[in-house]
């Protein structure tokens, strides 16, 4: 029994330093909304080195800085935009997985608006020629040829 | 003949946009500009490599245009393209290095062993310098012109080719 205590107690032990080494730190927050908003900066911002990884999610050492500053000017008292901004300055753009609207992004942000209006308007103009094609009512010369190509179809 | 238009509409769309994602699938996305590009070399105070005692800041790259050079002990690239950053030393650009997440013991010895082009160089070991000027991997090299503003990025290890084609003519560009 104590040998398998024991055996636990470093179970937990190697688990808890392999947490560590993986690079995602431990940190301490007073407050549960500034922890919130530490994980959503460092997930919404990606790794300049290794590209598709969130810096939360990365072991490059860059990451590492960029998660300490994050929670250093959480620290401050710097808000959410300031603070996405401090990172844009240095890192680019290229470090949102967000754009952020702007003229360069207009297009990206705009297009799947502008292709739902252009589907809308095109569904609106259909439905409006088929009223208008149902609603039309057939001359008598029009009625003949139909009946005539009937019969054709019937008799042959 | 309007329908006929319209289906034609289709493919049309297609191939536009079939050539903008294909032409898309061929960037390399690790070729991006610096943000720091066209803005003034990032404010900072700092020892320097060989004298604790010196203090530098940003007004060091005042007055000539200077090679911004980010190197590490710890960085294979680094050596390997220091005979480069020697021969443009030799061409009277003045040289300046950043001696990032580093110790002082580590960086001399490196600079004697491969050779120092550097008139100084910045000491950075918290990599705070770095940090401002966006560094995510040595080496990277900056060109400074005279009024301090970066003008030219290089990402990464500088070349013989590089140094002809892209470093050369912008230093010509910005003199």
């Amino acid at each position: 029994m104590a040998l398998m205590r024991t055996m636990a107690a470093l179970l937990l032990l190697v688990i808890a330093f392999g947490a560590a080494a993986g690079g995602i730190e431990l940190r301490e927050f007073d407050d549960p909304v500034m922890e919130k908003r530490y994980h959503d900066l460092t997930a919404s911002m990606r790794c300049p080195l290794c590209e598709n990884q969130a810096i939360n999610d990365s072991d490059a050492p860059i990451s590492g800085d960029m998660r300490e500053r994050v929670y250093q000017l959480l620290q401050e008292g710097q808000s959410d935009i300031e603070i996405v901004n401090h990172m844009v300055q240095r890192f680019g753009e290229y470090i949102l997985y967000n754009p952020r609207l702007e003229s360069r992004t207009y297009l990206l942000w705009g297009l799947p608006i502008a292709l739902v209006l252009l589907g809308a308007l095109v569904v609106v103009l259909m439905i409006r020629a088929r009223r208008n094609a149902s609603a039309k009512a057939l001359s008598a010369e029009e009625r003949q040829r139909i009946d005539a190509l009937i019969n054709r179809k019937r008799s042959s | 003949m309007k329908r006929r238009l319209l289906l034609l509409l289709l493919p049309v769309c297609f191939l536009g946009l079939a050539l903008f994602f294909f032409q898309g699938l061929s960037l390399d996305p690790s070729q991006r500009d610096s943000a720091l590009m066209a803005r003034e070399f990032p404010a900072f105070e700092a020892t320097t490599l060989r004298d604790k005692n010196r203090r530098v800041d940003q007004s060091l790259l005042q007055g000539d245009v200077t090679l911004v050079n980010v190197w590490g002990e710890w960085c294979p690239a680094c050596k390997q393209e220091m005979p480069q950053l020697l021969e443009l030393a030799d061409q009277d650009i003045r040289m300046v290095g950043v001696n990032y997440r580093d110790t002082r013991e580590k960086g001399m010895e490196f600079l004697s062993e491969f050779g120092d082009p550097f008139e100084v160089n910045i000491f950075d070991p918290e990599g705070e310098l770095g940090f401002d000027l966006g560094v995510y991997g040595a080496p990277e090299t900056f060109l400074v012109d005279a009024d301090g503003v970066i003008r030219y990025h290089h990402k990464g290890y500088v070349s013989p080719q590089d140094v002809r084609e892209r470093i050369l003519p912008e230093v010509e560009k910005w003199r």
